[in-house]
């Protein structure tokens, strides 16, 4: 009897453990590119990112055609491209192109949706990763007023 | 500054939409005050979203993202009274989260 509580006790604390390791190796898998993020052009964030992203007609950019006020742009991207794991959303003439990046565990739609700064009138860049492999599509948004500074 | 994220969670056919809204500056750090002193940097760096121990959503972000940012996604396998929780942590360490039930 004794003894088996114990071990119950053990089971319990054996079990905590592992839920308490649970978000942290979530976390791990997706380590942040702090390279990619830092980089002032597309070129040498793709070079960042060791990727070599090819056009695809399966990404969809939703983002206003005219956006008034460059500090809050709406965009959403989505994809149907199968396997999709990863959807970053880059402003072609931002002082650092790549605004976000989102991780799709399996299970969640390959569409996010957010809101950017946008400096100045460029191409918005929906670029998606599956299976190792990089696409991209864009979309141009004029702004008015820009994003950043001002 | 725990748990002012406001989160919206609602059940869209076999669909959960998640809607979120955080209060955060989102200063780039290339922004300068009235006395022309730079403003530093101030913005959050990543966002995870979890059902359970189930992460159904994770970002990084940079300080591009809107002030106040909002995130929008939909994941499958919610069912009525499952609670999403989201948080983040910016680049000074400061955490914030929020949660809400599915309906």
């Amino acid at each position: 009897m004794m003894f088996q509580s114990r071990r119950s006790i053990l089971k319990m604390g054996g079990a905590l453990i592992a839920l308490a390791a649970l978000p942290l190796r979530a976390l791990a898998n997706f380590v942040r590119n702090d390279a990619a993020f830092t980089a002032t052009s597309m070129d040498t964030t793709f070079a960042a990112l060791g990727a070599e992203p090819v056009d695809s007609a399966d990404i969809v950019v939703g983002s206003p055609d005219i956006a008034e006020n460059g500090a809050v742009v709406p965009v959403e991207i989505s994809t149907t491209i199968p396997g999709a794991t990863r959807i970053m959303i880059m402003v072609e003439k931002n002082p650092n192109p790549l605004s976000a990046e989102f991780f799709i565990p399996e299970g969640t739609v390959a569409s996010v949706s957010t809101r950017v700064k946008v400096s100045q009138t460029c191409q918005i860049f929906g670029v998606v990763e599956a299976n190792g492999k990089f696409y991209k599509a864009s979309k141009e948004t004029k702004v008015t007023l820009g994003g950043c500074g001002g | 500054m725990a748990g002012k994220i406001r989160v919206r969670a609602s059940l869209n056919g076999d669909k959960c939409e998640v809607k979120a809204l955080m209060r955060h500056p989102m200063e780039t750090g290339m922004r300068k005050d009235a006395q022309g002193n730079q403003i530093p940097a101030h913005f959050i760096k990543e966002v995870v979203a979890k059902v359970g121990d189930r992460v159904v959503m994770q970002a990084h972000w940079g300080a591009a993202v809107s002030q106040n940012p909002f995130l929008g996604f939909e994941f499958t396998g919610a069912k009525a009274g499952d609670v999403v929780v989201i948080s983040y942590v910016d680049n000074k360490g400061e955490t914030d989260d929020g949660s809400a039930t599915v309906k």
